[in-house]
């Protein structure tokens, strides 16, 4: 384990930075999709079109100084494994990994944004903070959007605002999600009930890495439905208002199930902290799911010794790509599930 | 084979989960499946995609009063309206234009709205920008107005009709 100290470094910054209502909300997230003028959009695009693509996003952040040392990566030249690293990282989405062809990535330092070239649309702004800060999220999206809209030219149309592949993007282009740590909802069976209210507000509800993808660990993302006929601001503060209610209704039932049942609640979440700091063999999922009832202990002061940011932590790194990054090679299935309890243990103890 | 869950019904909902290559199986019953989803970490109706979604949506009596006798065809990327109905997915910018008639009522479906109110390119947005400065100048105008503020409204008059000059 002697990369872990670096790798940890290498970790996104967010994931140690302190956020408002963090023991509630793990991150805020916000992403803009944006076309370019006169080419088609990536999957009616040839070759060199897209290369083109590349070219001009390039040369538009070339004199760039407003955001820190860039990094571009061409994804045909790093390996699977590293790709899904940056994925792990919230840095990319799951069909950007899945064909590499023609795709890019730009991130910066401290990893809190990064701009996916050639996925969906062209370009993907993305920015990822710590806590409740959809609004800090917009901010710098906005500030990027605007840094290379002055040398690339948008496709815009005064009725449909900025035009993207699938109509559902259309307009503002804008997606933000706040990804809700709701252990107490989900112990007393209330998760289902209040998310599912949120549709009826525009919001949905998706999995850990997006459309599609499942959720682990009593984490759910939401974000808004509707992009178009409606401001960025209106968005943003509608979401971030919703999260406040959902995030108000997880705290009293926490405070609820401290009040009522002392007793089993201590008891589930030291066995979770028991299993962590003792296992052998440890799958991501069973792994995320007690992650989820220690972190609930921390929060409540049940569990001490641990703080918020090592768990946060140890989220990422024991995804599997991550962990691999650690130990610096290909791990089968079954080694992994080992050396993911090793580093648990590792981190737990110290 | 028995479901795992229930022991009683037959099997027929059979889910291999292959997360970073290790993997899982399970074989449930159709009322367990749908019983276990969020449990299980899936949800059932896992194929029910925003492309299938709008393909249905087009297919339906969205479409009907609009459907061209010939194909309409983007000049530009060479998608057809056949083409977006079945992938949910546009081509490029001008399809928009092109195929407008079918797809506005679609983007009053989904969004409830078909005009962009939000944020306007600031180099390229040019006339757009302006357009929507006298719109929100007239918008204050009408509010001075019902006020009896006609010293604010007549100077909100004469931004607009300098505003104009420039369209």
């Amino acid at each position: 384990m002697k990369n872990l100290e670096t790798i940890k470094k290498l970790l996104p910054n967010w994931v140690r930075d302190e956020g408002i209502d963090d023991e509630v909300v793990l991150s805020s997230r916000l992403r803009l999709a944006r076309n370019l003028k006169e080419i088609p959009f990536p999957h009616k695009a040839n070759e060199e079109q897209l290369q083109k693509v590349y070219e001009k996003v390039e040369l538009a952040l070339e004199q760039q100084t407003d955001f820190g040392e860039l990094e571009m990566i061409k994804f045909e030249e790093i390996s699977p494994l590293e790709r899904l690293a940056l994925m792990e990282e919230h840095l990319c989405s799951p069909q950007f990994i899945e064909s590499p062809q023609n795709r890019y990535l730009v991130t910066n330092e401290g990893k809190f944004f990064s701009l996916m070239i050639n996925e969906e649309d062209h370009l993907r702004i993305q920015t990822i903070m710590s806590g409740l800060a959809v609004d800090r999220a917009l901010e710098l999206a906005n500030k990027l959007d605007n840094y290379l809209e002055q040398s690339l030219d948008y496709c815009f149309d005064e009725n449909y605002g900025y035009l993207t592949t699938c109509p559902t993007n259309a307009g503002t282009g804008i997606r933000a999600s706040v990804m809700l740590h709701l252990p107490g909802l989900t112990m007393v069976d209330q998760v289902k009930r209040v998310l599912s209210a949120l549709s009826h507000l525009g919001i949905n509800v998706r999995g850990l890495y997006g459309e599609g993808t499942e959720s682990f660990g009593d984490l759910y993302q939401i974000s808004n439905q509707v992009t178009l006929g409606r401001s960025e601001e209106e968005l943003t503060m509608n979401l971030m208002s919703i999260s406040r209610q959902v995030i108000e209704q997880e705290r009293a039932v926490r405070e609820a199930l401290l009040r009522e049942s002392r007793n089993k609640l201590e008891d589930r979440l030291c066995r979770a902290f028991g299993i962590l700091t003792q296992a052998r063999l440890i799958s991501a999922q069973e792994a995320m799911k007690l992650f989820s009832d220690v972190k609930l202990g921390v929060e409540l002061g049940i569990i001490s010794g641990v703080s918020r940011v090592k768990l946060k932590e140890l989220m990422f790194l024991s995804r599997s790509a991550l962990l691999q990054r650690i130990f610096d090679r290909e791990l089968t299935p079954n080694e992994r599930e080992y050396y993911r309890a090793e580093l648990i243990r590792k981190e737990l103890q110290s | 084979m028995l479901c795992q869950r229930c022991n009683e019904k037959a099997a027929t909902v059979h889910l291999t989960k292959i997360i970073n290559s290790e993997k899982t199986e399970l074989h449930l019953c159709e009322l367990c499946a749908k019983d276990a989803g969020s449990e299980l970490g899936f949800i059932f109706e896992s194929n029910f995609s925003f492309q299938n979604l709008i393909a249905g949506l087009l297919g339906g009596e969205l479409s009907a009063p609009q459907e061209p006798s010939v194909e309409v065809k983007c000049s530009q990327c060479g998608l057809t309206f056949s083409d977006f109905k079945n992938a949910g997915i546009l081509g490029c910018g001008e399809c928009y234009s092109r195929f407008q008639a079918g797809l506005e009522p679609l983007l009053n479906k989904i969004h409830g709205s078909v005009r962009h109110v939000g944020k306007v390119p600031q180099r390229t947005g040019g006339k757009i920008l302006i357009r929507k400065e006298i719109d929100s100048l007239r918008r204050e105008l009408q509010q001075a107005i019902t006020l009896e503020n006609y010293e604010k409204a007549a100077e909100l008059r004469d931004e607009i009709r300098e505003r104009e000059q420039e369209l």
